[in-house]
């Protein structure tokens, strides 16, 4: 029988599918394959790269990673990848591989602060990190101790820093850089679901009709994720509607129906106008899903006067006239300002109106239930006409257009029975009101009943590899513990301290180390000792010329951990080589909840070592006496004196850290075996050395701790989360599949969060119902109104989720007639971050060797800049010198420009304001004034 | 959109003679004065001859076609001297100029000595507004006319070095990688270079984004060579002549409306086919006879 040639690419199809997920290859295929890499070992790992969190294949030969490919049965990317992650083989081989630690010496080798890099030993490295660690707690106590983490941080390396830093030093100075990135989604989900990270997954993508982004640029940020959203559109071009919400023009939009250009911060008008448009159309059309949201649903208000997250007055540097006057007239605005026409209408309903002073409070997360009446009452001002007019980002576009888009957004939500997802990333978290413009975004969706259903649901995209899997769900953060527990709850930190087998009462009950207070604290002298850990914050901070001089010029003591040298090792004192990625087993967790695991392939370039081994080895170096004593922290709140309690558990005063937290008795239950999966075949440098023998920290060759502590932490840490909504699987399984989301429950993993139907959580908590929000966190309320709380007693609401009230706000810094365009700054796809890494690839740098400042062609003929120009880029707080680019990849409007941050070259965060979201912490690198001119 | 253009260097429309500013007046006899002193036109002339030019060369914007360009060069390096010294070309780092676009050709190199041309992978043409290298040429071997639109402005979606040509086979967006980075790297994003769409079968969620060169916008200024990441470039410029194709002037494409300007210059004048067929007299074919024994 004759096969056609369409049944020909059907039986293909089908064919690479079945391979794609792991069904049987014929044989002679198989053996084909493998006689022709016989010298080849290919093993799964995860990408290095971004949130979406894709499977690889790496290929190790001769000892070094030799090729990389798509892992076909992973079901994020099935065999694909974007640029970054094509060139995963490539990142740790740069010419320019850290190799040894190097310390500033002078002449005689003694350690000196503006002494010059010379190599020397880990020995040496320790004893300098020993010394300076010393002399910051004897001068600050814990809070001198301090920490820049990372979402980059392996879930095993970033257990290991927290449990030392908080357990050992009592500190919590350690926060991540996904402070940076994710803080405000964080927020939202505990204000919104009392429990972090998304209700849904990758699976909406296929199954919803429409997508719409806000405030972000998944063409270039999210690749994978973005070929599956074009693949969704190509499935059904007329029904899938794409609708890209940002403030300049970028890749996102080649596929949009619709590209809505909002001016800077207005987002919040644009929520808060299809929830107007939801709450005032529903008496005649019947939108909300009133039995949804009265059974599942209350709302709340909170404080608006929350300033900016800047310094406040009274803070050390700020009197000591570190700030010059430029820079006070926008941190001013954090003590208090004057309510602007702009903001006015959207603040009335708050008993604001123009010209009236707001006093700022520090930002709280203070918030209390109030009516659907007053909910109601806050959508009133955002009018079609009031939101168009404040939020058109394009001055050339006809405002009826616009405003035809804004009623065509509306209407895409509420449509009844079309299915919609809200993504977003970096534009909706760094963000002034980042907290609650992430709200916000619920408020729609909840409203609806388009929340965690398959094809439906606010979806907060995440940046880093696993800002999820390791700075939230590890708690890398400085109030943060293990799975969504927190420092200041006394419950927590008992559950914690017994966890780790350490005396009540040695947890630190204060913590507010964010990463800017980090900074500020080194700049106000009280944070002494301050480490870089997969990160490089001194490039990617706002206001950067106060930080690097704060670390060059007082008595304090960096270090760095990196694979390659940046600003961050530039501005240390010690610089420490550290295995990368594929060098040490590990594992990440990205945007959808789902863990991924990977072994060691080859051995770390040079005498480096993993983050890991660096912490262990510096818990060697610290006994009980010399931490758990007592200490007074600055609020006067005093950290017991515990020693006695650790007797009596068995330690002594010498016992050391290492003992207690990573060398103790269930740690060594965790056996080293290489004659078995997973550990057989493959090289386990923390816990059997390795053939560099590398002299460690004692000057020995570091032979191996002999058991295995990366199944250790990982099984201790996820010990925390079982049972409580936050299942992981055990160590062995993730080096089976290709990752799984969690919650985990009965070998099952979770892909729609408290729906009844998907998770068995919200099944056991609402066993007859459809949904249950059964997070915990403030989960009872004092009633309100917009204004305030009216009634202190605190009603519970369990398994209900909030719809806030939440109004406009300006942000503290907006263009004038001195700087008078508008500052955002992001990331390029060829390019991770500071590209510590990606600007090592040969190929990525030759695509895109330099940062340029995308510009409207308009502006730049009215300012007389030709493309391809220098020009400054200037702020109150400091100056880049850049390239004019008006037919770039990003296309602003007028009034706005744009500025990648990757290259420390065109160094835009001295530019960049250090102002936050009051509630997350969370920078808004979106936003801030500045003024151009010719170099 | 796409912006009214017409491309293809074969068929280009007449352009009327550029205004020409008196500043630019000024600044064009200087250099043509000093071309012609410096490098003594006939001397230079006579030695041109005996280099052979390779068709493989890229030359700068608005060159003439390749042997009239040979023969109007006078090699006097004021093309490569304005591309060195633009403003836009200025390194950030020492205030001093880059590496230029525009090279003379030395020995060893693939193109006639002394003749400028460029080399996208190492630098490519990053089409100036004001197009420096043009005005300059003293012998008009760049001809300004060229890239002179219908308001006598220059401008640069005109210039015509060459063209993009994608490798299937080795440009990583065809395997389903998201790539893109020729499309985001090209001045006239979504215009010279756009993506085509395409559902991946064998993952079945994911969509292919391959680049697709227009031919007739594509100016041949090299940034998607040089941004191209796979190790020897998937994309690169070939001059026109090389690199294409020609359909008839006997058929316009019935679904573009544009399309008959890619014909404008059929004539009626002489529209004789001629084949081995047709070769032969009417008369001696009628009378050679049928065989039908």
């Amino acid at each position: 029988m004759s096969v056609t040639r369409r049944d020909f690419l059907k039986n293909s199809a089908a064919v690479a599918a079945a391979g794609a997920v792991g069904i049987s290859i014929p044989k002679e295929a198989q053996a084909e394959a493998a006689k022709a890499e016989s010298d080849w070992r290919w093993d799964k790992a995860a990408c290095r790269f971004c949130g979406t969190g894709c499977g690889i294949m790496l290929a190790t030969k001769e000892g070094k990673i030799v090729a990389v490919k798509g892992d076909p049965a992973a079901p994020v990317n099935r065999g694909l990848n974007c640029i970054k992650g094509y060139f995963n083989a490539k990142i740790m081989y740069g010419a320019d591989r850290l190799k040894t630690p190097l310390l500033r010496v002078n002449d005689k080798g003694e350690f000196d602060k503006k002494g010059q890099f010379k190599p020397v030993s880990w020995k040496r490295a320790f004893d300098e990190m020993e010394v300076h660690i010393k002399k910051a707690l004897k001068a600050s106590g814990p809070e001198g101790v301090a920490v820049f983490a990372s979402g980059q941080y392996t879930v095993m390396e970033g257990y290991a820093a927290q449990k030392m830093m908080k357990g050992g030093f009592r500190s919590n100075a350690i926060d991540p850089n996904a402070r940076h990135c994710m803080a405000s989604a964080v927020v939202g989900f505990y204000q919104t679901f009392g429990i972090d990270e998304p209700s849904g997954c990758y699976d909406d993508i296929e199954l919803t009709d429409t997508v719409v982004s806000w405030g972000s640029n998944m063409a270039e940020m999210h690749p994978i994720l973005w070929s599956r959203v074009t693949d969704r559109k190509l499935s059904n071009p007329d029904k899938v509607k794409v609708i890209n919400i940002s403030t300049y023009r970028h890749r996102t939009s080649d596929l949009a129906d619709i590209e809505i250009i909002f001016s800077p911060s207005t987002d919040l008008a644009l929520w808060n106008y299809v929830a107007r448009e939801i709450v005032m159309r529903d008496d005649a059309e019947k939108i909300i899903d009133w039995e949804f949201v009265k059974k599942h649903m209350v709302f709340a208000a909170s404080p608006t006067n929350i300033g900016y997250g800047m310094r406040r007055a009274g803070e050390k540097s700020l009197k000591d006239g570190k700030y010059s006057a430029l820079e006070m007239e926008t941190i001013d605005k954090e003590m208090e300002k004057k309510v602007s026409a702009k903001e006015a209408p959207a603040l009335a309903p708050y008993g604001l109106k123009e010209g009236d002073t707001m006093k700022h409070n520090p930002g709280t997360l203070k918030h209390w239930e109030i009516s659907f009446e007053e909910y109601k009452k806050s959508l009133e001002p955002y009018t079609l006409e009031y939101t168009a007019k404040i939020t058109k980002g394009d001055p050339n576009e006809d405002i009826e257009e616009y405003k035809k888009k804004l009623q065509a957004l509306a209407d895409l939500y509420i449509e009844k029975g079309r299915k919609v997802v809200s993504f977003w990333t970096m534009g909706m978290n760094q963000h002034t009101r980042g907290t609650w413009v992430n709200t916000l975004a619920y408020n729609v969706h909840f409203m609806l009943n388009k929340q965690a259903k398959p094809g439906s649901g606010a979806f907060s995209l995440t940046g880093q590899p696993s800002a999820c899997g390791t700075a939230r769900e590890v708690g890398t953060f400085c109030h943060r513990l293990p799975a969504d527990m927190m420092v200041k709850n006394p419950k927590h930190r008992k559950i914690t301290e017994n966890g780790w087998k350490i005396p009540a009462g040695t947890l630190n009950p204060v913590g507010n180390q964010h990463i800017m207070k980090i900074h500020r604290d080194i700049e106000d002298g009280v944070v002494k000792f301050a480490w870089v850990n997969v990160c490089n914050p001194y490039q990617d901070s706002a206001s950067a010329t106060h930080w690097i001089k704060a670390a060059r010029e007082m008595d304090n003591f960096i270090v760095t951990s990196d694979g390659y040298p940046g600003i961050s090792a530039k501005v240390s004192d010690l610089v420490l080589p550290s295995a990368m990625i594929y060098e040490k087993w590990g594992a990440y967790g990205n945007a959808e909840r789902r863990t991924q695991h990977w072994r060691q392939q080859v051995l770390p370039v040079g005498d480096s070592m993993s983050d890991t081994w660096q912490w262990v080895e510096l818990s060697k170096r610290f006994t009980v006496k010399d931490l758990w004593g007592e200490y007074t922290l600055r609020n006067k709140k005093v950290l017991p004196d515990v020693i006695a309690d650790a007797k009596k558990m068995g330690y002594t005063e010498d016992t050391t850290m290492y003992d207690i937290l990573f060398a103790n008795e269930k740690a060594k239950s965790y056996k080293v075996d290489t004659t078995k999966f997973p550990q057989e075949g493959y090289d386990n440098t923390e816990c059997n050395g390795d053939s560099r023998n590398v002299a460690g920290s004692d000057g020995e060759v570091f032979k191996g701790y002999g058991f295995m502590i990366h199944e250790y932490l990982f099984e201790e840490y996820a010990e925390f989360g079982r049972g409580h909504g936050h299942d992981l699987a055990p160590f062995e399984v993730y080096h089976k599949v290709r990752g799984l989301k969690w919650p985990v429950v009965d070998g099952k993993e979770t892909q729609w969060r408290f729906n009844v139907k998907y998770d068995p959580y919200a099944a056991k908590a609402n066993p007859d119902g459809d949904f249950a929000f059964y997070g915990t966190l403030a989960k009872a309320l004092a009633q309100g109104d917009l204004k305030g709380i009216k009634d202190k007693k605190k009603k519970p609401l369990p398994n209900k989720a909030k719809i806030y009230a939440r109004p406009y706000m300006d942000p503290p810094e907006m263009p004038d007639e001195k700087y008078d365009m508008w500052l955002c700054t992001g990331r390029v796809l060829e390019h991770w971050h500071s590209g510590t890494m990606t600007m090592r690839v040969p190929e990525l740098y030759r695509a895109v060797p330099e940062a340029l400042c995308y510009m409207n062609p308009k502006d730049a003929k009215e300012k007389g800049f030709k493309n391809g120009e220098l020009i400054w880029v200037d702020s109150r707080r400091g100056k880049v010198k850049v390239r004019v680019e008006t037919r770039g990849r990003n296309r602003p409007s007028q009034g706005l420009v744009f500025v990648p941050w990757f290259d420390e070259k065109v160094f835009i965060n001295k530019v960049c304001l250090d102002a936050t979201c009051p509630m997350s912490k969370q920078t808004d690198f979106k936003k801030c004034a500045v003024k151009l001119y010719k170099v | 959109m796409i912006p009214d253009k017409q491309k293809d260097s074969r068929v280009k429309k007449e352009v009327k003679k550029v205004q020409i500013t008196p500043r630019r007046r000024f600044l064009t006899s200087v250099a043509q004065g000093t071309g012609l002193g410096v490098m003594g036109g006939l001397l230079w002339a006579g030695y041109a001859e005996k280099a052979k030019g390779s068709t493989l060369t890229l030359r700068p914007p608005a060159a003439l076609e390749e042997k009239d360009f040979l023969r109007t060069c006078i090699k006097c390096g004021l093309c490569a001297e304005a591309c060195l010294h633009r403003e836009s070309n200025i390194d950030k780092d020492t205030l001093k100029p880059r590496p230029a676009t525009l090279k003379m050709a030395k020995a060893q190199d693939d193109a006639t000595i002394g003749t400028p041309f460029f080399v996208p992978t190492d630098v490519p043409c990053y089409m100036c507004e004001d197009i420096p290298c043009v005005p300059v040429c003293p012998t008009g071997a760049l001809d300004p006319s060229l890239v002179t639109n219908e308001q006598d402005e220059l401008d640069f979606t005109m210039m015509d070095m060459g063209i993009a040509v994608v490798d299937p086979n080795s440009c990583i967006a065809f395997w389903g990688i998201q790539c893109d980075a020729c499309y985001r790297a090209c001045p006239l994003l979504d215009e010279a270079i756009k993506l085509e769409y395409g559902r991946n079968e064998r993952t079945g969620k994911h969509a292919f984004l391959k680049p697709v060169v227009e031919m007739d916008i594509c100016t041949g200024c090299g940034l998607c060579e040089k941004a191209c990441v796979t190790e020897k470039p998937a994309i690169f410029i070939q001059p026109r002549e090389l690199a294409l194709g020609k359909p008839g002037d006997h058929y316009v494409k019935g679904w573009d409306q544009k399309d008959q300007k890619r014909v404008a210059s059929q004539t009626g004048k002489d529209m004789t086919t001629k084949t081995q067929r047709s070769e032969e007299k009417v008369e001696d074919y009628l009378n050679s006879e049928v065989s039908y024994e």
